[in-house]
């Protein structure tokens, strides 16, 4: 092995292209994982396991840029938080009016449309909801009175499209329509042409009035939530969870898993395998065997156990997979370092009187470090596909979910056989490119290392 | 250094590591074991009494009933000798001693197809479908791998060699089971050409049955092929590199031999010691199955086995499996070293 002086490496890497590929690679990597810890609170990537926070969202909905491709639009799901707020008084009645605009531009009809509310009143104020079309017409959905109370409460209603209330208004206004809408659902029934029942395309008004008489009322929170099967970027899985969310989050996490896994591994093999070449003799002959023992062990079957017998935790279990990174290298940082350690230098520092660890960290180790590079890239692919093979036998840590583990849901609710490539593609794509882009950096170190390969 | 010595001195080491892999695995489940044995027998106590009428009747009270069960559970406990802790010298002697003559005891949970709960029949049952589909995926990748290496390795810089080692290189980054994923999503569900579960739902005695199997074993295979002949090609075309390089291939080259004589005759001889060494370890790796492949393709080998195993903590099956494992991969190591031997005599003669 000839020495390798950092500045050459340097250049030798920038003119392989594989290197500046992968170098490009984690650079969007990094900002991937800058742009989730920005952009998404951590609080929403912890309530992942938690379906309570995600009821708001759809079941199993495409990816909504799928739309541009579709001849037939897909219903997008909309959630509206951010109502145009008005108020009015007149004498002793005060009202409050939300306006959610919604513009419906899709082929089929919404899913279902649900209106959450919250109210601080007192009193009983009378709720309305209505709906002005593109066509003109308005459709009175809801008109009833909050539960009367003497003192000023919070009061959180959801209002489903289901409600028989709604049904009931809506069949007192059947002459709107030119066609029997008996049986129809509320949903078909508001965006449906007049004429027939087929998607009436355009703006609608959803108009949410809070009327309080001779007492304060206001509407604290005001969501329209619009059911569709199309969601986000990356769509929506079986319990409803934004995929977006548990992707971009995965980044760091599988970045952080592989990079800690290799490093740990590559040191404590480097350290280990250096010793044993240096010692020598029966020292040597032990800790080899030592190794041949942890060589010899089935890995995965290994780790598997210890996932389910002792801890599942990602701090864990980056230890584990370090156990079982080190055994490799440490085998040829003992060669290298058996032929390191005949070199005149090493055996004048010897003669001198050094002390055996300063021989070891001032004139052996050094001399790996190129190796050492190498071999930290090219095994974090291996740490970020046995953690996420893990994690797709369902053994991963419920806190932190990665890439894995939305695979394994995936998997659970049989992803594949029902079609739902957002569920699968993703996650894996990025799993793989992660992987390829230390591959990358570990080809092009490696053949600047072992230059025999190049040619 | 002599053969038998060389084989007495390897054999020795890797009964070792055999015996500390069965010790590690024995402490790993342990502690699991005992509580779920001890519980397992206070139900199985339980439940005898309750289903005969006659002993359930003499219970005057409840406390009197607790008291009994309490004290059946403990005798039983003792005749087993689970009444001193799993880590007690004797009882790790006494299965480690069982293990040894392949005694590997009952199953707690899980049984065979036929209905069986001794682990040798468990794994009699499953290691045949795990060589079945590993082993044959294993061939198929070597015999591609090791012509297409060839032919890469012989041509370097070609089309050939750069579409192979990018394959090498891109292929090896991919998880198997997620390629798995995509082939069911792919085959099984856009075009409905194979089924998206790998085992047959009909019986084993019914005569289409090797022929369902095959067909059922298909997607596998083909998803195992893909992702794993990569890297065994760029493997082969890297030792056929350094061998092009020697001189008694230029020399072969100046005499006017033609190329294909000498990859196919003379260099690929030249690169089978560490050839046949890979091969050996991955067939062997392949007994095993790939725990979560199997698991994509719901394929009842031992990778299944040995996960199911795992989640409803069947101790002697776990114990089993891995034993089986270890012992076939510390064989084939054991052969790889003979067989690099035998083909590199510099090897032997060196210290």
């Amino acid at each position: 092995m000839s020495s390798v002086s950092a500045s050459e490496i340097k250049k030798e890497f920038l003119k392989s292209k594989i290197g500046i590929a992968g170098i490009g690679i984690l650079v969007i990597l990094v900002s991937i994982s800058i742009g989730a810890a920005v952009i998404i609170p951590v609080e929403t990537f912890q309530q992942w396991n938690n379906p309570q926070s995600w009821i708001s969202y759809p079941k199993t909905a495409i990816p909504a840029w799928v739309n541009w491709f579709m001849f037939e639009k897909i219903p997008e799901h909309k959630i509206l938080d951010k109502p145009n707020v008005s108020t009015k008084s007149l004498d002793d009645i005060s009202g409050v009016s939300h306006q959610f605009h919604v513009n419906y531009v899709y082929d089929d009809f919404p899913s279902d449309f649900i209106y959450e509310l919250t109210a601080k009143y007192s009193g009983s104020p009378l709720l309305q909801i209505s709906v002005i079309r593109p066509d003109g017409k308005i459709i009175k959905l809801l008109s009833s009175s909050l539960p009367y109370t003497e003192d000023t409460i919070l009061f959180n209603e959801k209002i489903f499209s289901t409600d028989g209330t709604i049904k009931k208004n809506l069949f007192l206004q059947s002459d709107q329509f030119n066609f029997p809408i008996e049986g129809f659902s509320a949903e078909d029934i508001v965006f449906s042409k007049s004429t027939d029942n087929a998607v009436l395309k355009g703006d609608y008004v959803f108009l949410v009035n809070l009327y309080g008489v001779q007492k304060e009322s206001s509407i604290v929170g005001s969501t329209l939530i619009v059911g569709g099967k199309a969601f986000g970027i990356m769509g929506t899985d079986e319990l409803r969870r934004d995929l977006a969310v548990g992707i971009l989050w995965g980044t760091p996490l599988a970045l952080f898993i592989g990079i800690a896994v290799a490093i740990g591994s590559v040191v404590m093999g480097l350290v280990y395998g250096v010793y044993a070449g240096f010692k020598g003799k029966l020292t040597d002959e032990s800790m080899m065997r030592f190794n041949d023992v942890i060589y010899a062990l089935p890995v995965l079957p290994f780790l598997i156990i210890l996932a389910v017998t002792i801890s599942n935790s990602i701090f864990l279990m980056i230890g584990f997979l370090t156990i079982f990174g080190w055994v490799g290298i440490a085998k040829v940082a003992r060669s290298m370092a058996l032929q390191i350690k005949t070199r005149g230098y090493v055996e004048a520092s010897k003669m001198m009187g050094q002390k055996n660890s300063k021989i070891i960290f001032k004139h052996i180790l050094p001399q790996l470090l190129p190796y050492a590079f190498a071999s930290i890239a090219i095994s974090v692919p291996a740490a970020i596909t046995t953690e996420a093979g893990l994690s797709f036998l369902g053994l991963g840590d419920p806190s932190f979910p990665t890439w894995g583990q939305i695979l394994h849901d995936a998997n659970t609710y049989g992803a594949a056989a029902r079609g739902l490539w957002w569920w699968i593609v993703p996650p894996g794509l990025m799993i793989a490119i992660t992987g390829l882009a230390f591959v990358f950096l570990g080809n092009a170190l490696d053949a600047i290392v072992n230059p025999k390969l190049k040619r | 250094m002599g053969l038998k010595k060389y084989l007495v001195t390897r054999g020795i080491t890797m009964f070792g590591v055999l015996m500390v892999t069965l010790l590690l695995t024995i402490i790993l489940v342990g502690s699991n074991m005992d509580t779920i044995l001890k519980q397992g027998i206070a139900f199985q106590v339980r439940a005898e009494i309750t289903a005969d009428p006659k002993i359930s009747d003499s219970f005057s009270d409840p406390a009197e009933f607790e008291a009994f069960v309490q004290a059946q559970t403990e005798q039983r406990v003792k005749v087993l000798g689970l009444d001193t802790p799993w880590y007690s010298p004797q009882r790790i002697g006494l299965t480690m001693y069982k293990i040894l003559i392949l005694d590997f005891g009952h199953a707690t949970f899980l049984t065979s197809d036929s209905g069986s709960s001794d682990v040798k029949d468990i794994l009699l049952e499953k290691l045949p479908r795990t060589i079945l589909l590993f082993t044959t995926a294993t061939i198929i990748i070597s015999i591609i791998g090791i012509f297409l290496g060839a032919l890469a390795g012989s041509k370097v810089g070609s089309a050939v060699d750069r579409i192979t080692s990018t394959f090498a290189v891109v292929s090896s980054s991919f998880p198997v089971w997620w390629i798995g994923m995509l082939m069911i999503f792919l085959f099984s569900f856009v075009y409905q050409i194979f089924p998206a579960r790998a085992t047959p739902s009909i019986p084993p005695t019914d005569p289409g049955y090797i022929a369902a199997l095959l067909y059922h074993m298909a997607l596998p295979v083909i998803t195992i092929v893909m992702i794993g002949f990569g890297a065994w090609a760029y493997l082969v075309r890297n030792f056929m590199i350094g061998i092009m390089q020697e001189d008694f291939i230029s020399a072969k080259r100046a005499m006017g031999i033609n190329q294909k004589k000498i990859i196919y005759g003379h260099a690929i001889k030249n690169a089978a010691p560490p050839i046949i060494t890979i091969l050996a370890l991955s067939l062997s790796g392949s007994l095993g199955g790939a725990i979560i492949t199997e698991a994509v393709f719901d394929w009842p080998g031992m990778g299944r086995l040995y996960f199911e195993a795992i989640t409803v903590m069947d101790l002697p099956v776990i114990i089993g499996a891995t034993y089986v494992l270890t012992v076939f991969f510390l064989i084939s190591i054991l052969v790889a070293d003979l067989l690099y031997g035998y083909f590199d005599p510099r090897v032997k003669t060196g210290s």
